[in-house]
């Protein structure tokens, strides 16, 4: 297992442009927080606490899933179809698996990092929440999981629009609709169940059990176990396919 | 150090390489030689595992290409015809990132980071990023990050594409003295002086088939090693001729003004293709 220098080399580029990294991993979260929490929530009460308690953990675990996913696919997307700098991994010794795990990690990393940073913006707000070692692991997996989503759909585009595609069609709608705003039970079936199915909406509704202290649902814990497994394997897949 | 058998590789209904077979020995510098789209590149990708063959079988260091890919990953040292440097890392992290990949130890990558970085002129750049860097001097990076990690076979895909002479000429210098401690290189050109000037053998490729392979000099012996020419009559084929005098003799029969002058890789190729190599 060899997966250090993808992460070696995501440091190096992380510590030339610092407040490049620190913004672009902010500027979304903040926007939902402010938007949805202070201007939008003020006042608004959801299952007896108030809605920014409520939405927090959502963002959160938005944020884990955009701060992952999105730096990993766009930055993969690029060195394999424009600069070709991923040729070069590709004709060294790492395997597909290496390069995979690399990828995913580094994705993981901007992930918690911009959810630890709403946690904090969280707290300086006053808001309540329970943190438990539970909490950061299923924080972890999630932001994990859409690491490896990252790698899979980056493999997957055959051009920059394939790409622009998965966001509008996944990652978007995912933001949205996947527990982060409003609980999933609130809508009408089918919709509920399709939301279900989202794996998003599994980390949104585990994370927030968690901070209020409630026990989270095993189930959701394996539907996005059972994801990360699916897109780690089809991102090494598709990896190995490319002459990994 | 490199076997091809039927080496193939169609795209969709296009024949890229068609049944391709050659053999370099360690130590010798084996170009390929052909106009754009002969096949050159996708020859030396299969070869670098990042494209399996339709069929037929490589061997690289004597493991199989498509069943010991990582194997043969270890011994190969690849620059690209694309300019694939990370342009926001400085030209040491560029070598230092690949010095990780192949798992050097690092006071082993440090010394062999500041070797290579003088042996191809860019010490005094060691600490600027690449996207500073002229075209030149990006190409004397990537073939300084070819070798690295040390492997024993390198691959040089179009090394002084889009260079002026003088640029050139450095990266000649470079690989002539590779060759002299002994590695084996492959490398592809569709620049007539290059292959005629570096290489020990070279094989010329068109659509996707090699049509003649040889060392330079028995090439040219092959269609006769002096050519005579009308001069600006590109309708009268040139004839060739096997001394300077016979191709002098029989220049003073023809009506038009004369050239006589040494066969080149380019005659080889119009006398087997009637095509020009360099557009
Ligand atoms: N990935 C691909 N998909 C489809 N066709 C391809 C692909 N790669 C190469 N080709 C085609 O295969 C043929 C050979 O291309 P190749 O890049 O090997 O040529 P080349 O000899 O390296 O040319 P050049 O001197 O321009 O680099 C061309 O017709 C090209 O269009
Ligand atoms: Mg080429």
């Amino acid at each position: 297992m060899n997966f250090s220098p993808i992460i070696w080399k995501e440091m190096m580029l992380i510590r030339r442009k610092p407040w490049r990294f620190l913004a672009s991993s902010m500027v979304m979260p903040v926007l939902y927080l402010v938007t949805f929490g202070w201007g939008l929530g003020r006042g608004m009460n959801v299952g007896g606490g108030n809605y920014l308690e409520f939405v927090l953990p959502g963002i959160i675990a938005l944020s884990a899933m955009n701060n992952s996913f999105g730096p990993v696919s766009t930055s993969m997307n690029i060195s394999k179809l424009y600069t070709k700098t991923l040729e070069e991994v590709l004709v060294s010794p790492l395997t597909a698996w290496d390069i995979t795990l690399g990828r995913a990690l580094t994705g993981m990393v901007r992930g918690l990092f911009s959810a630890v940073m709403l946690l904090l913006v969280g707290f300086a707000a006053g808001v309540n929440m329970h943190l438990s070692l539970n909490f950061f692991i299923i924080l972890t997996l999630t932001a994990f999981c859409f690491g490896a989503a990252g790698v899979g759909a980056a493999m997957l585009a055959r051009t920059h629009e394939d790409m622009a595609n998965f966001n509008s069609f996944f990652i978007v709608p995912m933001s949205f609709l996947a527990g982060t705003f409003f609980s999933p039970n609130q809508l009408p079936q089918p919709f509920e169940s399709l939301i279900l199915a989202y794996p998003l909406t599994h980390a949104s509704l585990l994370l927030r059990a968690l901070a209020s202290g409630s026990e989270p649902s095993t189930g959701s814990v394996l539907v996005l176990a059972v994801y990360t497994l699916m897109f780690f394997s089809l991102a090494v897949r598709l990896v190995k396919r490319a002459g990994g | 150090m490199i076997d091809t058998t039927n080496l193939t590789k169609y795209f969709g209904t296009l024949g890229a390489v068609q049944s391709v077979s050659f053999s370099v020995n360690r130590g010798e510098v084996f170009g390929l030689l052909g106009p754009n789209g002969a096949g050159k590149t996708t020859t030396i990708r299969m070869l670098t595992t990042l494209l399996s063959p339709s069929s037929g079988s490589a061997s690289v260091s004597g493991y199989d290409v498509a069943r010991e890919p990582l194997q043969v990953k270890r011994t190969i040292g690849v620059i690209p015809q694309m300019l694939n440097l990370d342009i926001d890392l400085t030209c040491s992290q560029n070598l230092e990132y690949h010095g990780r990949l192949h798992r050097m130890e690092g006071p082993d990558r440090a010394a062999r980071t500041s070797e290579l970085l003088r042996f191809v002129g860019l010490w005094e750049k060691r600490d600027t990023a690449v996207e500073h860097l002229s075209g030149g001097m990006r190409r004397r990076l990537l073939i300084a990050r070819g070798l690295m990690h040390r492997p024993q076979v390198v691959f040089m895909d179009e090394p002084t594409v889009g260079l002026d002479p003088q640029a050139r000429r450095l990266i000649w210098g470079l690989i002539e003295s590779l060759k002299r401690s002994g590695i084996t290189i492959m490398l592809t050109t569709h620049y007539i002086e290059e292959a005629d000037a570096l290489c020990d053998r070279v094989a010329i490729m068109r659509e996707g088939k090699i049509i003649a392979l040889d060392g330079p000099a028995a090439l040219k012996a092959r269609v006769g090693r002096y050519s005579l020419e009308c001069i600006g009559r590109q309708d009268i084929p040139r004839k060739f001729f096997p001394t300077r005098d016979a191709a002098y003799e029989a220049g003073r029969g023809e009506t038009c003004d004369v050239l006589v002058r040494e066969a080149t890789l380019e005659d080889v190729f119009i006398s087997l293709t009637g095509e020009r190599i360099e557009g």
